[in-house]
């Protein structure tokens, strides 16, 4: 069980959030059909870093993208989105 | 120790303490500290169990949790454990141990006749069977079903519990051997929180069997202890998982024992800042005819009994070995008053035997034949020729192998050290490092068997012997991975911890190749056997399932309902009156909706308030329906898609103000709903200007329906309630209420919304001012009915997550403009074909309709559809259902078959609009 560091409420336990998506599995409302299938059925899925959009759903509810590793699972960066974290 | 230490069988004497347990009802005495496999060596028992599958007899092999053999049932009823090594089970008062896999008992068992029948029981010998004609199958399947597996799980629910915690430490020490005694208390001398695992008793590990003057345990434990260190003795690592966390098994009282709290064991989830693992090594077994005999034993565990526990398992005893080690065990022997009649050697030289030990180099033990409890004769290859001894215990030991279990569960690699012929932890990504001996196996250069294949057990367990690897090889499986499958080598409850370096060089060597080049298979957790109650935890009981409890729970508890579950919530189905059942409840309940008026829960419908000068382009995003034309005061129906255009909920929106929305949604998807709406206003869109607040538990909701509705309400809130579609805040029973103008069953109806805490004065007026008019509370059953008359989809039935708002007759509906989410993934040509599944009616025209019944032309033909629901015409009566049909919008009149070969039911129906019922809306419109 990974150990996330919440932007918001520092390291915590992989249970309480979810995982959402790949950053390269976000489809654009705007992209017309071909580049939305092509964004949910095909990615990258580099053997090293990804980054990966996570929620904090069981603590602060927050939105954060993780870059982890695919092979040793290191979460090597953690950052805020959503309208807070705009800058 | 001394000769003088050593026991015969324990008997109760004056001033001696004894513990009495029983072995197949036959009662002991054990001594404080031992495990069961010591008492019953002790006590001069051998024979212990049958083997898996040819029920060949086995004893005590080992004296860890390694052990292959000795597996028996311990305690009774609910609180029995099968599968439980005796050398991993200390002896408590009352123990009850029965011996498994025999019958009618352990020493006459009938199945070992399969023993006799070995050489049609080889490697694969299920898969082989199904090559065969299928009633071949048939005919051995109950044979082997009755003859597979060993001890029985239990029936009754186990009666104690189990608990789970959490810890934190700077530093875990897996192992209380010399090393991690060593690491633990410099950690803890460092300032560190310490936490310290031991899997046995005491804490010592290899130093209870090789005792070393200059190294204390309990004292070092207790200092590691003062320092603020938190050992945890009979608790094993059993899982080492991401970012160093673990999880432990602590057994709080002995397995088939009465835990003195209540609490059998605990599960803990620690995570660790530094891992150091200082778990030593497990001794190699050497395979050679009839090598799971009782009475052949690992020269460690030889070691351990006579030393630990002060018990000589054999009084003539031949040692085999390729290492310097099992010269110890010679040496404890002689000091414990037994005769070593021969130490083979399997190296042309070793180092100086004990005094009175005869030393033969160049020598492998080839065969043993013996009693049921101990063997009779040993047959060794020596140089060239064969030689036999008298002796009734073999302590064998063809080297080690490091316990790298954890290691390899963290990710690590291993390294392969030739000297030892053994993997050795190398490199792990995560905070954690191995010490000791499991670092440095002595050196125990490979031996050749001599014995005969086929009784060369590998894996004691699984009865996997030389003969199977050599015939897995021969019939072509060529990595160790279909070798494992195969034979099922190492897929035993031991999980091949003795068994598989033996296989892998005999898999090498068929090969040609080296040891490491032939592979290996993967370490998994857990390290040793866990029991499903410990992870399943408080949550063994009824806490495993959450229950969400709605605001009026228990003002419905009163009226006693039949409950309905849904996800996590339970809601009333039916409120049945004087005796009555679920289908006529509900249909008394759906009629009195349709000629006056019912009340009903809808309180766990999906809500969001979503407000601010966006909401209506984030509302437009998630809705496929246009949003942002809605006056204020007025709503309206609307549905989600996924990206991929495919529908996944669909509720109600509702302008409260100018710039303040109200989303409703299905009650199944409402988690999932909340979720997709924070991930579209938060990571697709956070520049918006708006908020999204979940108000699902906020307020309660109370349906109101019937032609009768308007009427009630209107006297309820003193006010005339909105006109269909409309929205009106309101007063009802003294408190603020949001009043919804919204119709699923077909009737005038109205959702009143209400702040949680006040819903029962709400309800209780509601219900007041229906039951005087003559309606009555309904429940989910009659809701069913109402809506599929109504022709009404529901998510989870209609909405089946391949259905598009075109197939479900909601295309007309989406918004033009696009724009929203599924709108291009909508586009793909395939979800406008016209061979698609649409919702249709189906009325019966003989025949009552089966739920989930296949559409078919005729008799013999493939489907074209199914049936997601059927009911009844609730006042006129006849059988209806909504089914999803191949290219069912243009087929409505066609006559079709529905048909469930499983329950043998079948119908004659026609095709209809689903719509059965006021099809205009004419009954809720002004």
């Amino acid at each position: 069980m990974y150990q996330i560091a919440c932007p918001h409420c520092g390291p915590r336990a992989q249970t309480e959030f979810t995982y959402e998506r790949t950053t390269d599995s976000v489809v654009d409302p705007a992209a017309d059909a071909h580049t939305a299938m092509h964004a949910l059925y095909t990615r990258a899925n580099p053997m090293g870093l990804d980054d990966e959009v996570w929620r904090h759903t069981y603590g602060c509810r927050a939105w954060m993208v993780l870059t982890r590793h695919r092979v040793t699972h290191e979460i090597t960066a953690v950052k805020a989105i959503g309208p807070e974290a705009l800058a | 120790m001394s000769a003088d230490k050593t026991r015969g069988p324990t008997r109760a004497k004056t001033g001696e303490e004894t513990i009495a347990f029983t072995f197949d009802g036959t009662t002991y005495h054990a001594r404080p500290g031992d495990t069961l496999a010591a008492a019953l060596l002790a006590n001069g028992v051998g024979l212990v169990g049958r083997s898996f599958k040819y029920h060949r007899p086995r004893g005590i092999m080992t004296a860890g949790i390694e052990e292959p053999n000795a597996l028996v049932t311990v305690g009774k009823g609910g609180r029995a454990e099968p599968n439980t090594r005796a050398t991993d089970l200390f002896v408590y008062p009352g123990m009850m141990v029965q011996s498994q896999n025999r019958w009618p008992s352990l020493a006459f068992d009938v199945a070992a006749i399969f023993g006799l029948a070995a050489p049609a029981l080889g490697a694969g010998f299920y898969y082989k069977t199904f090559f065969g004609p299928a009633k071949h199958w048939l005919r051995y399947e109950a044979f082997i079903r009755r003859a597979a597996g060993l001890g029985n799980a239990p029936t009754e629910p186990d009666p104690d519990n189990f608990s789970q915690t959490a810890g934190f430490c700077d530093v875990l020490v897996v192992g209380s051997g010399p090393a991690g005694l060593k690491a633990a208390l410099e950690a803890a001398e460092a300032g560190s929180r310490v936490m310290l695992v031991e899997q046995d008793a005491v804490p010592g590990g290899s130093l209870l069997r090789d005792p070393d003057p200059a190294i204390d345990p309990a004292a070092m434990v207790e200092r590691i202890k003062a320092l603020g260190g938190k050992v945890l003795l009979r608790t094993t690592a059993s899982g080492y998982w991401d970012h160093n966390f673990l999880t432990l098994s602590q057994r709080l009282a002995e397995p088939g024992a009465v835990p003195p709290h209540g609490f059998a064991q605990r599960l803990w989830h620690v995570r660790a800042g530094r891992v150091v693992l200082a778990t030593g090594l497990i001794e190699r077994p050497v395979p050679f005819a009839n090598n799971d005999h009782p009475g052949v034993m690992l020269s460690q565990a030889v070691r351990s009994y006579v030393r630990r526990w002060g018990v000589l398992p054999g009084q003539r005893v031949v040692i085999a070995t390729n290492n310097d080690d099992a010269y110890l065990t010679a040496q404890a022997l002689v000091e414990a008053g037994a005769e070593v009649v021969a130490l083979l050697d399997a190296r042309a030289s070793g180092p100086a035997a004990p005094a009175g030990v005869t030393v033969y180099h160049d020598a492998r033990p080839s065969s043993v034949t013996g009693r049921k409890h101990a063997l009779r004769n040993v047959t060794a290859v020596i140089g060239g020729s064969e030689q036999s001894f008298d002796a009734d215990l073999i302590a064998v030991s063809g080297g080690f192998v490091p316990v790298s279990h954890l290691h390899m569960q963290a990710g690590g690699k291993l390294t392969w050290n030739e000297e030892a012929q053994a993997f050795v932890p190398g490199e792990t990504p995560q905070v954690c490092e191995t010490i000791g001996s499991a670092l440095h196996p002595p050196a125990a250069p490979a031996a050749a068997p001599a014995g005969k294949a086929k009784t060369s057990f590998v894996d004691f367990q699984n009865d996997v012997s030389l003969a199977d690897i050599d015939l897995a090889w021969q019939e072509g499986y060529r990595s160790v991975e279909h070798l494992k499958r195969y034979t099922t080598l190492g897929m035993a409850t031991d999980q091949g911890k003795t068994s598989n370096m033996t296989a892998l060089s005999r898999l090498a060597e068929k090969q040609g190749v080296t040891v490491p080049q032939a592979g290996l298979t993967t370490f998994r957790p857990p390290y040793t056997p866990v029991t499903m109650g410990l992870l399943a935890g408080a949550g063994a009981r009824n806490a495993g399932a959450h229950v969400r409890r709605i605001p009026l729970h228990d003002l419905h508890e009163a009226q006693e309902p039949i409950w309905q579950p849904l996800g996590y919530w339970f809601r009333p189905r039916a409120y049945p009156v004087d005796g009555e059942g679920l289908v006529a409840a509900a249909l008394r309940e759906a009629q009195t909706v349709r000629t006056v008026a019912g009340l009903s829960d809808v309180s766990t419908l999906g809500k969001f308030e979503v407000s601010g000068p966006d909401a209506a382009a984030l509302l437009e995003l998630v809705c496929a329906t246009t949003v942002g034309k809605l006056a204020v005061g007025r709503g309206r129906y609307t549905f989600m898609l996924r990206e991929d255009g495919f529908v996944f909920d669909d509720g109600t929106v509702w302008r409260l103000a100018e710039n303040r929305y109200l989303l409703t949604s299905s009650t199944g998807g409402a988690d999932r709903m909340a979720h997709h709406i924070s991930y579209v206003r938060n990571s697709l869109r956070p520049d918006l200007k708006c908020s999204v607040v979940n108000v699902q538990e906020h307020y309660a909701g109370i349906a109101l329906a019937g032609p009768g509705s308007r009427r009630i309400l209107a006297a309820l809130t003193g006010a005339e309630p909105p006109r269909h579609m409309g929205y009106a805040p309101g007063v009802l029973a003294g408190t603020p209420v949001h009043v919804l103008a919204a119709s699923y069953s077909g009737e005038r109806a109205f959702e009143i919304h209400v702040e949680a805490t006040h819903a029962a004065e709400v309800w209780r007026a509601i219900e007041a001012a229906t039951r005087a008019a003559g309606g009555a509370p309904y429940g989910l059953e009659a809701m069913e009915l109402l809506r599929i008359e109504k022709g009404h989809v529901v998510v989870g039935g209609e909405v089946d997550g391949r259905s598009t708002p075109h197939d479900l007759g909601l295309g007309g509906m989406l918004n033009k403009a696009g724009g929203f989410i599924g709108a291009a993934g909508l586009t793909r040509p395939a979800l406008s074909a016209p061979s698609r599944n649409n919702l249709v009616g189906l009325v019966s025209l003989e025949g009552p309709i089966p739920e989930g019944g296949m559409l078919i032309q005729r008799a013999g033909q493939s489907p074209q559809g199914h049936v997601t629901a059927a009911a009844r015409r609730i006042l006129e009566g006849g059988a209806i259902a909504l089914a999803l049909l191949e290219g069912g919008h243009k087929r409505h009149g066609e006559e079709l078959i529905v048909t469930s070969p499983t329950r043998g039911e079948k119908a004659r129906v026609r095709v209809t609009s689903p719509h059965f019922y006021d099809p205009a809306g004419e009954r809720y419109r002004d």
